[in-house]
């Protein structure tokens, strides 16, 4: 387009055919030039705003990186970077390998109730990180009926940080891992037996660097997870500050903006790091698996079998152990004095104390989310991968959506603040409405569902939209007759992913909640805060209980159309 | 019998490209392309991959635009047309159907637009299917037919709409052996049945030298050669052409004057038409493998060589026998013989033999 510069010949050729663009391809612009303005007055500039408040002083001011000067010489802030990636790393560390050997056992062994373990080692995803930190505090605080596991040393703290979110970053380590173990290529262990390669030989040579993209991506997800939560510290962290619950503190306790930016820009560095590992390792594995492998299929070997059912089973009624404590904590009257069974923390706590209307909140709120999040995010992809033209404009968004993957929610919610909380900002009115906290919690979770619906764009023929041109339908005839009810599995996939994530998001939309949005999350936490545990057990069961039918009308759901409407999916030879 | 004499009164052609040009960055993909399509012709576009024949495919289609150059379509400029706004139907190797949709729904997919009447969609989806041969497969899905079944559907529908123009990108390069084959002669009736103006690119030399009625030979981005099948094969126009459409013997020799040339001690007359060439010149003959005789080649014949058998490759019907000839200094040279003649003349690696190089058979290219 602009190669007139560089082009020595430019001067002497002709200009360049330009073509004439149908009313169809001018509005597939139109729409795509609406995504990328969405992804910069939603992403770019709230993220924008933090680089120039963390620039200034409380009037406005500016004055260079004196802020992060002062920060630098306060040592309690200082410390709370070594809090934060001490624990990161601890936690990175032991949840890897713990997810890889499950992943391993599920894949790699014959070992009965395999569907069984794997539901399990994914239901921390339906909790609120919240519910682990009020788990261990029944288990090991100091009323915990485990307390003397941990000789004389205290659960509030660093331990229980680590512990709580093992718990609640375990399943998404799990599937990483599960992912890369299950793309490995049968035919090289086939290779492998017919040399007469030892096991552990074959381990070493062939599984191991098989998953390595798998398990440092993994460990990035891990590690970013931890820094930028700041539910677990502020429940069970005690007096342990964390970068996370400083951003925090500095935001709602003493109304420092400024110091809050520089601070989310400090939290925003290892998170990026992390992010730009993980997309390269991403890239590595999709180019690492070929398209004729077969898939590998486990043989039956008694000893191994039993071993690896073992530990999984430990593993499973482990956190088992963990979500049913806090479910049972919401059901009796009040740990570990009385033990009677009832519902005064559904009927007391939570109805009458008004704290019930933030679950309809969250109800409501990731409805909304999964509705409208679903066809923006599906949508913005389809113009990207299917339409024509503006091929600039489509990089452009394509880096736009991949960037809420590195960005913790508190840094986004910070900016929200300063953004639409300016009073310049035409989008004022959006501010402490459910709209945003709608907006936001897509934003967040924009990079994970893009990248799905790309891959199931990506996965149909090339050509339905020249065909459709060709036959002179538009391509939005083409999109709805075709391209949805091919994608709806990822669609539907896509739905679920954000209406989970919406039930127990916390870190982004801890700014921007008004009183009368308040969501079940943040009821959590505040009623921790005032040490209604109880109650808070009961919201959490409540939060479980909601993603659990979403996930179970999404199963049913999916199992319908693929034997119904999409019968064609079948290759039946008649 | 041939469709070109449609077109007699107008001279302007169906379809005319001048001054095609393309280039992807720095990569160079149509050089300055200029083609006439009559009416009702089926053109090929033959050539290695990368060529930059289903390129120039699609921006006949509008799915690329050109840098330079006009294309003309039924009188119509359609340079800058998208695809929309042209007129022309299109197949591709992927069949590209819509899996979801039935049969028929797939066929009727360009009808249902025009806002013809549901009777009228029904009667033209039948007719078509009837056409291509799968009359009762209205009601399946895609998955559920072979692939050669899936792209006659695909041709179904792209026909529907009755286009001006039918476009087949390597229409058959997905399917087996047997089901190409098949489905070749089953594309060229039809093409002739409905008279409708095709261009189809392909790899494959034998379906365009099969297929077509003219073939468009490309290489690196310009035309080498456009010609009818027999003109392709017999008259290559260039060194390109004559090894890329079949195989071809390339001797390598030095121009005497009035005609001969030598190579080693061999002294070969040439095909008529080449004694322009100034003694000295080194050159090229090229000569098919069919065309080199075997049998029956007396002392007398012209261009008669003693040579001995190399290697004798069976390929079936016929051999591949490998011969070197002592006098043109071991120069290795590839012959067609029938089973046949190998057993009568009991032919085997080490046997010596006669052969014949017609000079009206042989070609000079630079």
């Amino acid at each position: 387009m602009s190669t007139a510069a560089s082009n020595p010949f430019a001067l002497t050729a002709a200009p360049k055919v330009k073509p004439i663009a149908h009313w169809h391809d001018r509005l597939a612009q139109g729409l795509l030039i609406g995504v990328c303005a969405f992804l910069v007055v939603f992403l770019l500039a709230p993220l924008f705003m933090i680089l120039i408040k963390s620039v200034e002083d409380k009037s406005g001011a500016f004055v260079g990186l004196r802020l992060f000067q002062e920060y630098f010489q306060t040592p309690a802030l200082r410390l709370s970077i070594l809090h934060t990636l001490s624990v990161a790393f601890a936690v990175t560390g032991i949840t890897i390998p713990l997810a890889f050997t499950f992943a391993y056992a599920l894949t790699r062994s014959c070992m009965p109730l395999k569907g069984t373990f794997r539901v399990i080692a994914l239901t921390p995803i339906l909790a609120p990180s919240l519910l682990s930190a009020i788990s261990f505090i029944q288990w090991f605080g100091t009323q915990g009926l485990l307390k003397w596991m941990l000789g004389g040393a205290s659960v509030y703290g660093p331990i229980g940080i680590i512990i709580s979110s093992i718990y609640a970053v375990f399943p998404h380590a799990l599937m990483i891992i599960l992912t890369a173990l299950l793309l490995a290529d049968g035919r090289l262990y086939e290779a492998a037996e017919s040399l007469g390669t030892p096991t552990l030989r074959r381990f070493f040579t062939i599984t191991l660097p098989g998953a390595k993209y798998g398990l440092i991506s993994a460990a990035m997800v891990v590690f970013s997870y931890t820094v930028s939560d700041f539910g677990i510290p502020k429940v069970i962290g005690g007096n342990f500050s964390v970068l996370a619950l400083d951003i925090f503190k500095q935001v709602i306790g003493q109304q420092n903006f400024n110091k809050g930016a520089v601070v989310s820009l400090i939290l925003l560095i290892p998170v990026l790091v992390a992010f730009v590992v993980d997309w390269i390792m991403q890239s590595r594995q999709q180019a690492q698996f070929s398209s004729r492998a077969v898939p590998y299929a486990p043989k039956r070997k008694t000893g191994f079998d039993a071993l690896m059912f073992c530990y999984c089973l430990i593993v499973c009624l482990l956190l088992l152990a963990i979500l049913g404590m806090a479910i049972y904590t919401s059901f009796i009257k009040l740990w570990p004095y009385d033990k009677s069974f009832s519902l005064r923390h559904y009927t007391f706590g939570l109805v009458d104390g008004g704290v019930i209307s933030s679950f309809f909140n969250s109800l409501r709120m990731a409805l909304l989310t999964a509705f409208f999040g679903t066809i923006m995010i599906f949508g913005g992809a389809y113009l990207i991968e299917k339409t024509r033209g503006m091929n600039g404009l489509r990089a452009a968004i394509r880096m736009l959506a991949a960037i809420p993957m590195g960005v913790p929610g508190m840094v986004l919610g910070l900016g929200y603040i300063f953004f639409f909380n300016h009073p310049d900002n035409p989008l004022n009115g959006l501010y402490h409405g459910m709209t945003i906290l709608v907006v936001v919690t897509i934003i967040h979770y924009y990079t994970s569902s893009h990248l799905t619906a790309v891959t199931a764009l990506k996965s149909l023929d090339n050509e339905f939209e020249a065909v459709s041109a060709s036959l002179k339908v538009p391509f939005y005839k083409t999109f709805f007759r075709v391209t949805v009810p091919v994608c709806l599995p990822a669609i539907l996939d896509i739905a679920r992913y954000l209406f989970v994530n919406a039930m127990v998001t916390i870190s982004a939309v801890v700014f921007l909640y008004a009183p009368d949005t308040q969501l079940a999350s943040l009821a959590i936490l505040n009623l921790d805060d005032a040490g209604e545990i109880g109650p808070a057990a009961a919201m959490a069961t409540l939060i479980v209980a909601a993603s659990t039918t979403m996930c179970i009308l999404y199963a049913v759901i999916t199992r319908f159309l693929l034997t119904r409407t999409q019968a064609w999916r079948r290759p039946v030879t008649i | 019998m041939s469709p070109v004499s449609i077109a007699a009164p107008m001279r302007e052609p169906f379809l005319r490209l001048e001054g095609i040009r393309k280039t992807f960055g720095r990569f160079t993909a149509l050089e300055t392309i200029g083609l006439a399509v009559e009416r009702g012709e089926l053109v090929t576009f033959l050539g290695p991959s990368g060529c930059g024949k289903t390129t120039l495919l699609r921006i006949i289609a509008g799915l690329e635009t050109q840098d330079a150059g006009t294309i003309v379509q039924g009188g119509r400029d359609i340079s800058r047309l998208p695809p929309m706004k042209r007129d022309y139907g299109i197949v591709f190797q992927s069949y590209a159907l819509f899996p979801n949709l039935t049969i028929f729904d797939n066929v009727a997919y360009g009808l249902v637009n025009r806002r013809k009447g549901r009777d009228e969609i029904h009667r033209r989806v039948g007719e078509l299917l009837k056409l291509v041969g799968l009359p009762d497969s209205g009601a399946k899905y895609p998955g559920q037919l072979s692939g050669g079944q899936q792209q006659r559907i695909a041709l179904a529908r792209a026909l529907a709409t009755s286009p001006g123009l039918l476009l087949l990108d390597e229409p058959l390069s997905a399917l087996d052996a047997i089901e190409r084959l098949r489905l070749r002669g089953e594309i060229r009736a039809l093409q002739q049945r409905l008279g409708v103006t095709t261009i189809m690119v392909t790899h494959d030399q034998e379906e365009a030298l099969s297929m077509a009625d003219r073939v468009v030979v490309m290489n690196q981005g310009v035309i080498e050669q456009i010609g009818t099948p027999q003109e392709i094969y017999r008259e290559p126009a260039s060194a390109f052409v004559a090894d890329f459409v079949g195989k071809v013997n390339v001797i390598s020799a030095v121009a005497e004057g009035d005609n001969r040339f030598r190579v080693g001690a061999l002294v070969l007359n040439g095909a008529a038409g080449a004694d322009a060439v100034a003694p000295g010149t080194k050159v090229r003959l090229y000569l098919r493998p069919e065309d080199i005789v075997v049998a029956d080649v007396a002392a007398s014949h012209a261009n008669a060589a003693q040579g001995k058998v190399t290697k004798v490759e069976f390929l079936g019907a016929f051999c591949h026998v490998t011969v070197a000839i002592a006098d043109a200094g071991e120069q290795l040279l590839l012959i067609n013989v029938s089973r046949h003649s190998i057993d009568r003349m009991n032919l085997a690696e080490g046997s010596a033999l006669r052969i014949g190089l017609p000079a009206d058979c042989m070609r000079l290219l630079a």
